[in-house]
């Protein structure tokens, strides 16, 4: 996107090598290398607590390393002069927990950052706002507060909200982890969608069954590192490694 | 109907001594309550205002970086929560009065100083309701989930931005209840500034009472009457406040 960054097209649009992190003496990802054109459908699977909400964090500089290199468009992400602004401004984020807030209004959540943040012109982020509600299907509701709004609808504004940021690339971390199963399709629906219009996604998920329909690679991470990667079909059919078979034989 | 009125207390001082209401018929007695109304309503109004400022920038400095600013919060929070609001008052007044330089009166020859009793007791008063509000406003603010602020930074947020749009007024809705009585119990205790002969509205009919007796239950009952008054004007004013601040489904609220 930016003029002056070393990226090129055809080169990883996010870069991740050798990535160490620790959290005091534990240490939670044990080298991670992994990279991602643009365009990409990346899922990541794998058992609770094997460093994937970490690693997704990592990738926006919402959590520091200690080891190795992540770049975005060819930008060193844990650079202590990196401009985070830029950063975040190519790297969308959606939660488990949507974090929507609270106190303001569907389209307020989405307009709220464009305009304070980036300081654009409100009517021109209105318009936008309000088309990307659309996208996500919640025509009608852009004046509801998030308290009115079940968990599916909540997390389709929360993806509106990132989107409206314009960014190149969008993390998922198990966006419908805390979602009824009735709502779980309609976010997913959404997030397909996305993908089909070219975003570059990285999503932590234990939908399988959307991970082999969506994903143009899986990377299975159990105790902080990639254990076994690769499409769908042979990942999901082909499995090599015993705790990949055994975490899918577990899930399936 | 003025006059109404005034023969009215008048006659019933006269059929019942015990009940005085001699404000209500002497205009120079009159005019003492409304005076003391005024400096309790200004009293008041300056303390509450003053409070909430010490309250924000009291949870402002408990979250600062430099430790030596939280521990000087911490330490003002101790003494002015576990030690009497009257003793307080009486240091302000009495002990820190003494090192402020006085100037001449108009007249030329008397000399004020330039923190009247008034101003010891807004400024006394208003660190004790303050010390109480720090802590109901960190409160608030603690009660803000970190995944929260988390949501701001991905969205590219900076620490201010953060707390001015989404932190702060999350932070307030929380504080509210709480905040409503530390200020009703704020505007109650500023009847303790009579310690200091501030001629509020206790001071005023106290010294009515003294120059006749024969009002003090008369006194004593406009007095509730009084605080009943104006403690349920700021708890109304509260409760609006917190009506217009409400968002659905966040929060205890209806
Ligand atoms: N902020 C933190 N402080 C300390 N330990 C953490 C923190 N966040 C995560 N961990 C630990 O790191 C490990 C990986 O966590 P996480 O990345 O959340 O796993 P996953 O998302 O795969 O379930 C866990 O053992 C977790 O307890
Ligand atoms: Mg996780």
């Amino acid at each position: 996107m930016s003029d002056n960054s070393p990226w090129k097209a055809g080169q990883p649009i996010v870069s991740i090598k050798n990535v160490r992190k620790s959290y005091g003496s534990i240490e939670v990802l044990k080298g991670i290398s992994l990279d991602i054109m643009k365009g990409d459908v990346v899922c990541i699977i794998g058992p609770s607590g094997s460093g994937k909400s970490t690693l997704i964090r990592c990738i926006n500089a919402l959590a520091d390393i200690q080891d190795g290199s992540i770049t975005v468009e060819g930008q060193e992400v844990h650079d202590p002069k990196l401009d985070k602004l830029a950063l975040r401004r190519k790297v969308g984020m959606v939660f488990q927990q949507y974090n929507l807030f609270p106190h303001k209004t569907a389209l307020q959540n989405v307009m709220m950052a464009p305009v304070k943040v980036l300081g654009q012109p409100k009517q021109e982020v209105e318009a936008r706002a309000r088309s990307l509600l659309k996208k996500v299907r919640l025509e009608g509701k852009e004046n509801a507060y998030p308290g009115e709004l079940s968990g599916g609808q909540q997390q389709r504004v929360a993806i509106a909200r990132s989107l409206a940021m314009q960014p190149d690339v969008m993390l998922f971390d198990e966006v419908t982890a805390a979602l009824d199963p009735e709502t779980v399709k309609e976010v997913l629906v959404t997030i397909k969608e996305l993908a089909a219009d070219g975003m570059t996604c990285i999503l932590v998920t234990h939908e399988m069954g959307f991970a082999r329909e969506v994903a143009d690679h899986i990377y299975f991470t159990d105790l902080g590192v990639i254990v076994e990667h690769g499409p769908p079909s042979t990942f999901f059919d082909n499995a090599q490694d015993p705790r990949t078979k055994a975490f899918l034989g577990q899930i399936l | 109907m003025i006059e109404t009125i005034q023969s009215f207390f008048r006659e019933l001082a006269q059929t019942h001594p015990k009940w005085n209401f001699i404000f209500f018929y002497e205009p120079s007695q009159w005019a003492r309550v409304v005076s003391g109304l005024a400096v309790t309503i200004e009293l008041s109004v300056a303390c509450v205002a003053l409070s909430l400022i010490i309250g924000i920038v009291g949870a402002w400095a408990q979250g600062a970086r430099s430790p030596f600013l939280r521990w000087l919060t911490q330490g003002y929070i101790q003494l002015f929560r576990n030690t009497p609001p009257m003793i307080q008052l009486l240091f302000f007044y009495f002990a820190l009065g003494q090192f402020t330089p006085a100037i001449i009166g108009a007249d030329g020859w008397t000399e004020e100083p330039v923190i009247s009793n008034i101003g010891w007791a807004i400024v006394s008063l208003s660190f004790f309701a303050g010390a109480f509000n720090v802590e109901i406003f960190r409160a608030g603010i603690e009660a803000i989930p970190q995944t929260t602020k988390e949501a701001c930074e991905a969205l590219g947020m900076n620490r201010l931005q953060t707390y001015a749009y989404v932190v702060l007024p999350l932070a307030l809705r929380v504080s509210l209840p709480a905040l409503n009585n530390n200020l009703v119990n704020l505007v109650k205790t500023t009847t303790q500034a009579i310690a200091i002969a501030v001629p509020e509205l206790l001071y005023q009919m106290v010294s009515i009472w003294n120059d006749y007796a024969s009002a003090q239950n008369a006194a004593m009952t406009v007095l509730f009457a009084t605080y009943i008054l104006l403690v349920g004007a700021l708890a109304f004013a509260m409760n609006r406040w917190e009506r217009a601040l409400y968002i659905p489904g966040f929060g205890g609220g209806r």
